[in-house]
């Protein structure tokens, strides 16, 4: 189960519908070993794509300096799909190389419902959990 | 001294866990090969016959050695290599 606290929630959301139709990725750092997502780091999708997102290599090398400096792990990785379901794709699948983390989808597709869900991608396996939103 | 590489988890099962591991060499070619003499198969997850894998991000120091001389890029003791897989993916069905 992933639990996120509303404010966090909230801003990837925010994210996601910020960058539409491109998709938009981010990571919550928490604590090492925590499994506790604290800190919002929205990224940039060098890509710029609505089909498509990679981390700009020299930010990424930044945050995850940072992280490390901070005693942190990225406990989310999270980007939106545009015009599809919350639902990692086979090119998500294929490069997720975070076994730790909890991977995030936003689907912005309907303007006006945003489907937020969550899951562990471990050696090509998908698996689902819930996600808890708390205040 | 040596050059010191920095390993991200998804390749520790490669280097006994270890989150850095040392080597030698000229040029960061050189020292992939050094390191895969004593941890075999972790240049193959870094390189094809390509040169550099497209998914996987190497820094020297705090650079991104594609802005550098990629495989060629030279390297010296004291250095420090940083390996972290690149965050990608997206809608597309490739």
């Amino acid at each position: 189960m992933l639990i996120l606290s509303k404010d966090l929630y909230d801003k990837i959301v925010a994210h996601a519908r910020a960058d539409h139709p491109d998709e938009a990725c981010g990571v919550l750092a928490g604590p090492a070993g925590s499994d506790r997502p604290e800190r919002f780091i929205p990224m940039t999708n060098a890509a710029r794509s609505p089909t498509f997102y990679e981390f700009d290599s020299t930010e990424q090398f930044g945050v995850w300096q940072e992280m490390d400096d901070r005693d942190e792990e990225p406990v989310v990785i999270y980007h939106s799909h545009t015009a599809t379901e919350a639902y990692p794709s086979r090119t998500d699948i294929s490069y997720a190389n975070e076994p730790g983390a909890h991977y995030v989808l936003v689907s912005t597709r309907d303007p006006h419902d945003s489907e937020v869900r969550s899951y562990r991608i471990l050696d090509g396996q998908v698996s689902e959990e819930p996600v808890t939103v708390v205040e | 001294m040596a050059i010191e590489v920095r390993i991200p988890t998804i390749l520790r099962t490669y280097t006994d866990g270890a989150k850095q591991v040392e080597g030698t060499g000229s040029t960061l070619g050189e020292l992939l090969a050094d390191l895969d003499r004593k941890h075999g198969g972790l240049r193959d997850r870094l390189v094809d016959d390509g040169g550099l894998r497209r998914f996987v991000n190497v820094y020297l120091n705090d650079e991104d050695v594609r802005f550098l001389a990629g495989l060629d890029t030279p390297v010296k003791d004291g250095d420090t290599v940083t390996v972290l897989p690149a965050v990608a993916g997206g809608a597309t069905v490739s």
